[in-house]
């Protein structure tokens, strides 16, 4: 990969050898953690692919379509409104973050005590091994936690296309203005970015392609709901994944040629793990790549994770965008309507959040859901105390984990998730 | 049929050799730094039908020596039940983990809680304070006993610990006074995590740092209830793993009839 790109990358201003590292890390874990599993459907081998190429050609791709005039956006997280983004005829792609590196660089711009996901996403900066982040023509920022918020004021001294997006706290009325306001504001910064107005029809496609992509994943996700699994947990996490930063159509297209495997195989009764497996729920922090720490160790201990309640997951494509509107006043309404409903833990009170893990948990045959907060995640890791007691009068037991993307921890962790699915099998 | 229970945790192995639900056999040694080996010197000459491994090296048994594995909890958590069937809650401090269990009447876990990452509260922590105030560490606990109380030592992390102890030598403080604090202060982590699982009597206390006095004594004002104390705590988790086996035998030739 390194000689074919190696000219890319280094356009781009990466560091080629700290890179060269990056990719022979993640490289390993890919096969170590998914190339491992025994029996995984053949609609997986587009995502290996995709996976193999992480770095490769999907920027390729978007550097190309760049010399076309299209403008790349990258972001951190779920709020940004993908619709209005395709709309302006700009393509989307989440920002890396999932994995530590640089952390001593990090460490001298954030305290030590940051979250795993800021701190990681500021790694790739100052170590220069995100092409994403050194393609993008506008990075976006949205304050959500205090430590993103705070942290946006320390990344903007780092790149020079920061835009920071305001978002509410709570559900109420106010709140609900300030995310149309900041929507609208958003939607003129794309359409001065990129030179196109967003426009009814514009706006129709953008809706349309941002949803058919959800559209696929919801029904990966309802072919889960199968006991016994037609794919594992691992897997259905990467694919979604790799909707952050993928060609949406192609994704989309390739998640429905998955599902079309999947039927079949529950109509064959084929299943990656014996029949009785434990079903785990993991809930909380989003599980960005190459997160793959707690999922590897629920599957490695004798359970099959059946759903995510995760911004890489369900939280993050539950709902879609109603596109019924006939004109742009109305369809930007359908779009905050949709964002508005996101139960992130930054949204006080946030009783939405448990009504959907204890849903999820039924709908998706839970035995048990694991309760994941990366440390220093105040407002998961708060909430998750409040779970703890929610799910013992729902009688769905339940494990907290507070971790991050180091592999100390990681048989402390196995120990206690193996002593949960047994308490659970 | 013999069922065999292995305990390799970070510090000790344990083995019970269980027939007709009796202990005919059990064995501790040193786990070291060759597990595997010291596994098979522990088992000499011994012989069972079949093996359950549990504690840091379950993995290691299992892929080696043709044996299930479970894990530490649920192994004391069977253990105790053997011994103490009305047992409600566990507290289990071995080298390196301390663990809290909650159990149901009917002895299945409901709730449990784990040190994470650091050794705080742990048998370890203890073991190098022994060696910090120059103790032979199965004497710590008696001569912690003999401090008087009034000194505290308020950091939970080891080497930190460590640091307060030298302070408090420094200052003129007698060692067992100090021995004393550092007993108060793996209690206070321990009940906490006792609450965290919710406390129910009658409370269980296994693993080697059962048998410090002066942890059970403090553990026992603190919590103003009696503690039940196995003869042998630390071979609590072993006894378990081989009840886990006489447990899957039974389902099997239930299935199998």
């Amino acid at each position: 990969m390194a000689s074919e790109y190696g000219g890319m990358w280094k356009s781009l201003g990466m560091d080629l050898g700290a890179h060269d590292q990056l990719l022979a890390v993640l490289g390993q874990g890919y096969t170590d953690v998914f190339l491992s599993q025994a029996n995984r459907p053949k609609g997986m081998d587009y995502f290996n692919f995709v996976m193999s190429e992480v770095h490769g050609l999907r920027i390729k791709e978007m550097l190309e379509a760049r010399e076309q005039g299209e403008k790349i956006v990258g972001s951190y997280c779920v709020f940004v409104p993908e619709e209005i983004v395709r709309a302006a005829g700009a393509t989307l792609v989440g920002l890396c973050s999932g994995g530590d590196f640089a952390m001593e660089e990090v460490e001298r711009v954030l305290p030590r005590n940051t979250c795993a996901l800021i701190k990681s996403s500021f790694g790739f900066k100052l170590g220069k091994v995100c092409p994403y982040l050194e393609s993008a023509d506008m990075i976006v920022g949205e304050n959500t936690c205090d430590g993103k918020k705070k942290s946006y004021e320390e990344l903007n001294k780092l790149v020079s296309n920061l835009y920071v997006m305001d978002l509410p706290q709570t559900k109420s009325e106010n709140a609900r203005a300030l995310l149309k306001a900041e929507f609208v504001r958003f939607a003129r910064a794309v359409e001065e970015l990129t030179g196109n107005p967003i426009t009814v029809e514009s706006l129709k496609k953008g809706i349309a392609i941002t949803n058919a992509k959800r559209q696929a994943m919801h029904r990966l996700e309802a072919l889960r709901k199968a006991d016994p699994e037609p794919i594992s947990g691992l897997d259905a996490l990467l694919a979604s994944q790799v909707s952050f930063y993928d060609a949406p159509v192609r994704f989309t297209e390739s998640v429905n040629a998955l599902c079309d495997e999947l039927e079949e195989r529950i109509k064959d009764n084929v299943a990656v793990f014996p029949e009785k497996t434990p079903r785990i729920l993991m809930s909380g922090c989003p599980m960005a790549v190459p997160n793959w720490k707690l999922p590897w160790i629920v599957e490695s201990s004798g359970a099959v994770i059946v759903g995510e309640e995760s911004c890489v997951g369900e939280r993050g494509l539950r709902n879609l965008t109603d596109d019924s509107g006939q004109d742009v006043e109305s369809l930007m309404e359908a779009i905050v309507d949709r964002y508005f409903k996101i139960d992130c833990a930054i949204f006080t009170p946030n009783e939405d959040r448990a009504d959907h893990i204890v849903q999820m948990a039924k709908d998706y045959k839970a035995d048990g859901v694991i309760q994941y907060a990366l440390n220093f995640c105040q407002p998961y890791q708060i909430e998750a105390m409040g779970l703890e007691s929610r799910m013992e009068k729902e009688g769905i037991p339940m494990l907290r984990i507070e971790t991050d993307y180091s592999p100390e921890d990681a048989e402390q962790l196995k120990t206690r998730v193996e002593a949960f699915v047994e308490m659970i099998g | 049929m013999i069922f065999a229970g292995l305990d390799i945790g970070s510090r000790s192995m344990e083995l019970v050799l269980l027939q007709k639900g009796r202990i005919v056999e059990w064995r501790k040694t040193d786990t070291g730094y060759d597990p595997l080996g010291q596994a098979s010197h522990i088992m000499e000459g011994l012989s069972w039908d079949s093996l359950t491994a549990t504690g840091y090296g379950r993995k290691l048994i299992s892929d080696n020596l043709n044996a299930q594995a479970i894990t530490e909890i649920q192994a004391h958590a069977l253990g105790v039940r053997e011994l103490f069937p009305e047992a409600r809650t566990v507290l289990d401090i071995g080298g390196q983990d301390t663990k809290a269990m909650a159990l149901l009447p009917n002895g299945k876990i409901s709730r449990f809680e784990m040190n994470d990452r650091c050794a705080a509260g742990t048998g370890k922590f203890l073991e190098f304070m022994a060696t910090s105030l120059s103790q032979p560490l199965e004497k710590f606990g008696g001569f912690a006993l003999t401090g008087r109380p009034g000194v505290s030592i308020n950091s939970m992390c080891t080497v930190f610990a460590e640091t307060e102890a030298t302070s408090l030598m420094a200052k003129g403080c007698k060692a067992s006074d100090i021995a004393l604090a550092l007993h108060h202060s793996v209690v206070r982590r321990s009940l906490s995590m006792l609450k965290r699982v919710g406390l129910n009597d009658p409370v269980v206390f296994t693993g080697g740092v059962a048998r410090n006095p002066c942890m059970v004594k403090l553990l026992e004002q603190d919590l103003a209830m009696n503690l039940c104390i196995p003869q042998n705590p630390e071979m609590t988790g072993a006894l378990g793993a081989a009840l886990y086996g006489a447990s899957k035998a039974r389902a099997h030739s239930t299935a199998s009839k």
